[in-house]
């Protein structure tokens, strides 16, 4: 496998390649934090939503998005399912991402032994079928929500379509943005993927919408009550294997710089930090005012771009 | 890193009569707590000056909210305020329409309530029912905040009137507030900070402030001092392990230790406590997600609750409980529903309605209503098909509540009360009697070695009731199982012969066969009926006068078409009924309301008397067996 991204256009800005054949994964250390009390709760909250997602939903698929929430995900199934991933992950593949995070892809599905299922929105990208009039979708040609929306939303409903999955368990935080504050644990979502936040069923006594119509389908969110710092400190006490591109590099203006959160590379930006550790991130989070979000562009293009695409759909 | 970061996050809901100045206070929290963004205040007076308008706290928390849903600055981690201690989450601010669904899910993650009262309109009625929902949801950390006293002069008697109110409402409900705080949400007073620059305009008060209060709350604990209740959720088989996950609500188990799985009396020793990737584990207490293996084979499945032999959980399929009920349409007595209680599910339908509570004077809505509506507040009777394992709400609050669904979502909830507990533990000798104490049900069905139950056969004259009821009953006999039936032969001329035909006398008829079907059954006997009990709503009276006295009842439709059951017509009824010599003739001249949910329905139009007793037989002898470990 080459693991020599130095040409790679993703990183002619200010962030470097990796070190070339260095294998992108980041081993943190085991510790046992004083702070971390909270985090069993946590961990059991979560291992019980999965639990239960599982046993109501026959046909069930976990999306995989690399990052930190989506590792933390995988380490909470296996061991709610006594080492074991009884369910298939969902990568969907924009064919924008960082080629070191499909390096670590590739690791990881043989590390975990996932069943992994790649979808990648292939007319969308070649300007075929329903997209031959457009022509083709990418960020060279088309604004970045309309791109998100193709190459995400879209490609998730045909993957969808094609599975009929009826439950997604995905990592989506209430802290991650402001529409996400009313959210359910188990959250019902028409054909139409449509969230109808303004009618929600009513969830509590850890009771939840456990079934669906068909062509519907639930997310069932097991990190909710988690905030970044959370994951973070999880991360850190179970020495859970991440991406390395978390961790700052010396940028090309001699800088130091990582990413709070990976997305395609034409639109993710670095945020300076001199973190290269687990505790020196949650040190930074601890001074930060600044959004999970905030070096990504598409979330700036349109005021209300998010609470957009999250009604369409969109994790 | 500050050690207040390292604090949970203690959540705190807001509840109060409409104006009573819920924003306000929490605006003026977020104010003297420091915890709003750089300059916000100043934009907001300056904002206010602008256009001539009065400065209000209320208003920061709406520009928060605005911020929020607008997202522009916002995170919304930021309806967040901290005190010296620790930082506090508010859960669902005030203002919405769809009150009772959105506070209920957000209050019952509540760790704590602050319940506002405005000493100038004193109690009113949103104060009662909100104090009522907190106890509904068993919020037991509250502080009452008297506001408004600004209004009122500062005056104390105001103050102390509101206090004797509202103390005395609230006892009613088994409920106390930790504190009563006299407040001027407006003016800053004894809401955050004491000195506020000003002399202190309620001298006479020397408690705590509101947020000192909060302070004083702790995070939820653990029922790990209560005995063992660890439903199994679900189990797994992904290799050669046996494994029994699910979450440990209350207690402790260990390596070793002896589990009993309700409903039923199956034992099993816990063999292991499986964990990945993280050091071997002998013991496990609440709160905890854990998969246990035992040491011998045993069909365990989602649904059972393990504890220790001795404190048990209750089991039965009927309680009484104070249910909410916010589901689109009604739920009607009798209308089939789903009950869930921790990872049990089972069909279930309210029997009887005791009261409807106005949550607000506590007094029961006159007139006798069949059903529950939207927003109401009750006291049921709830009967489950199948056995339910449970504790009582004021014993377990986790193990004591229940959701009722509305179609796919949760229509509504519950607390269960009153239930009475047995002892399960297993005799171990053939020949220990307790001495004191009277003959348990238990000990009744393991001498019988099978429960007693009703099995009710209802249905048109001439459709097989008395056939099939004399066929199941020599069935059962040759079993080894009590039975007797019950039916007009043997009632009408004794226990009856003062009822005639009349609707009144009809129902009497029916109610009293019902309780001497009860008490047979209590006796340990399957008492069968075979009445025609054409009334949907007799019928129900019989299962609730069965199911308050914790009696098993089946009720069977035996249902062959009219045209069949006239041609029959063995005692030649059908045709004087037609002539009109028999006046109000079910089926003819009066109605035959058939079962809606009955627990089985044989068609005796269409097949043989064996066939129909065969299908009762393979429904009943699963529910009457008594577990063979059980045995004195
Ligand atoms: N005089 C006085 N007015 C208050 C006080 N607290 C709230 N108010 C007023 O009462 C009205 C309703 O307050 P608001 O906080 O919006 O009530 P909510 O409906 O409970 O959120 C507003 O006009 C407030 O200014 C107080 O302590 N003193």
């Amino acid at each position: 496998m080459n693991l020599d991204f130095r040409e790679h256009p993703a990183y002619a800005k200010l962030y470097p390649a990796p070190v070339p054949n260095v294998p992108p994964v980041f081993f943190p250390e085991t510790i046992a934090r004083g702070d971390a009390a909270h985090l069993d709760a946590l961990e059991a909250q979560s291992i019980f939503l999965i639990r239960e997602a599982f046993h109501h939903f026959k046909k069930i698929c976990m999306p995989w998005s690399m990052g930190k929430d989506s590792n933390v995900l995988i380490w909470l199934t296996r061991k709610a399912f006594g080492g074991h991933i009884p369910y298939p992950l969902l990568h969907i593949d924009t064919t924008y991402e960082f080629p070191e995070m499909i390096a670590y892809r590739d690791w990881a599905v043989e590390y975990h032994g996932l069943n992994l299922i790649v979808k990648i929105n292939e007319d969308a990208r070649a300007g075929r079928g329903a997209y031959a009039e457009r022509g083709p979708i990418g960020y060279d040609t088309t604004d970045p929500v309309t791109v998100t929306h193709e190459l995400k939303t879209v490609a998730l409903q045909q993957v969808m379509a094609e599975n009929q999955w009826d439950a997604l368990i995905t990592g989506i935080r209430r802290d991650e943005d402001p529409t996400r504050a009313k959210e359910r644990y188990f959250s019902p979502r028409t054909k139409d993927f449509e969230w109808d936040y303004k009618d929600q069923p009513p969830e509590f006594w850890n009771q939840f919408t456990t079934s669906c119509a068909p062509g519907e389908h639930v997310r069932v969110q097991a990190l909710l009550d988690w905030t970044e710092r959370d994951i973070w400190m999880y991360i850190q006490k179970e020495g859970i294997p991440i991406p390395q591109m978390y961790f700052a590099r010396k940028g090309k203006d001699g800088n130091k710089y990582r990413f709070r959160s990976l997305g395609c590379w034409p639109i993710s930006g670095p945020v300076e930090s001199e973190a290269d550790t687990i505790d020196g991130i949650i040190e930074e989070l601890a001074n930060t005012k600044t959004s999970e979000r905030a070096g990504r562009a598409q979330d700036h293009h349109e005021r209300n771009a998010m609470q957009k695409l999250r009604a369409k759909g969109f994790m | 890193m500050t050690s207040i970061d390292q604090t949970r996050r203690l959540r705190v809901v807001f509840v109060g009569h409409v104006d009573h100045g819920k924003s306000t206070l929490i605006g003026r929290i977020f104010y003297d707590t420091k915890s709003l963004p750089d300059g916000k205040v100043e934009q907001m007076q300056a904002a206010c000056a602008a256009e001539n308008m009065e400065f209000e706290y209320s208003f920061l928390l709406d520009a928060l909210l605005e911020e929020q849903a607008q997202n522009i600055t916002i995170d919304t981690t930021q309806i967040q305020f901290k005190t010296a201690k620790r930082p506090y989450v508010i859960i669902d601010a005030p203002g919405h329409k769809e009150f009772l669904k959105n506070m209920i899910t957000g209050a019952a993650s509540a760790d704590a309530a602050v319940l506002l009262i405005a000493a100038n309109e004193g109690i009113r009625e949103q104060s009662r029912r909100h104090g009522y929902l907190l106890s509904l949801l068993g919020i037991k950390q509250v502080v009452v905040a008297v506001n408004k006293m600004d209004l009122v002069d500062y005056k104390q008697e105001v103050f102390d009137q509101v206090v004797r109110d509202y103390t005395a409402f609230l006892k009613e409900i088994g409920m106390e507030a930790r504190q009563f705080v006299p407040v001027s949400a407006r003016n800053g007073t004894n809401v955050a900070l004491r000195d506020l620059g000003v002399p202190n305009p309620m001298p006479w008060y020397s408690g705590p402030t509101i947020t000192d209060m909060l302070d004083t709350f702790e995070p939820p604990k653990s029922l790990t001092e209560l005995p063992l209740r660890f439903p199994i959720q679900d189990v797994y088989r992904f290799d050669d392990r046996r494994i029994f996950a699910g979450r440990i609500e209350a207690g402790s188990l260990k390596v070793g230790d002896t589990l009993i799985f309700s409903p039923g009396s199956k034992t099993g020793v816990i063999k292991s406590i499986e964990v990945w990737n993280a050091p071997e584990k002998t013991s496990a207490k609440a709160g905890e997600s854990v998969g246990i293996t035992l040491t011998e084979q045993l069909f365990i499945e989602r649904g059972h609750l393990a504890s220790h032999q001795t404190d048990a959980p209750i089991e039965s399929n009927c309680f009484k409980a104070r249910v909410f009920w916010m589901g689109k349409s009604n739920l009607a007595i009798g209308q089939r529903t789903k009950l869930k209680l921790t990872t049990q599910e089972l069909d279930a339908e309210i029997v009887s309605i005791e009261r409807i509570i106005d949550a607000s004077t506590l007094e029961a809505l006159p007139g006798d209503r069949g059903y529950i509506a939207r927003n109401d507040v009750a006291e049921v009777t709830i009967q489950v098909r199948g056995a339910l394992a449970f504790d009582n709400a004021d014993r377990n609050a986790l193990l004591g509540r229940f959701v009722l669904l509305d179609g796919r979502q949760v229509g509504g909830g519950g607390i269960i009360f009153g239930g009475t507990y047995s002892d399960r533990t297993q005799p171990k000798s053939a020949n220990i009697f307790w001495s004191e104490g009277n003959v348990t049900p238990e000990q009744r069905y393991a001498r019988n070695g099978h429960k007693g139950a009703v099995v009710w056969l209802t249905g048109l004259s001439g459709s097989g009731k008395s056939t099939v009821a004399r066929a199941l009953e020599r069935e059962l006999f040759n079993l080894g199982i009590q039975t007797y039936i019950l039916d007009g032969d043997n009632i009408r001329h004794g226990l009856n012969s003062n009822l005639g035909f009349s609707p009144e006398d009809r129902v009497e008829n029916i109610r009293r066969v019902a309780e001497v079907a009860k008490l047979m059954a209590g006796a340990g006997v399957v008492a069968i009926t075979a009445f025609i009990s054409p009334y949907q709503a007799d019928r129900r009276k019989a299962r609730t006068i069965a199911c308050e006295a914790g009696v098993d009842f089946y009720e069977i439709h035996v249902a062959a078409p009219l045209e069949i059951c006239e041609q029959r017509d063995p005692k030649g009824l059908y045709k004087k009924a037609r002539t009109g010599e028999i006046k109000e003739f079910t089926g003819i001249s009066a109605p035959y309301e058939a079962p809606e949910s009955p627990e089985i329905t044989v068609a005796t139009g269409n097949q043989s008397v064996a066939e129909s007793v065969a299908q009762i037989l393979v429904f009943l002898r699963q529910r009457i067996k008594v577990d063979a470990e059980f045995e004195i």
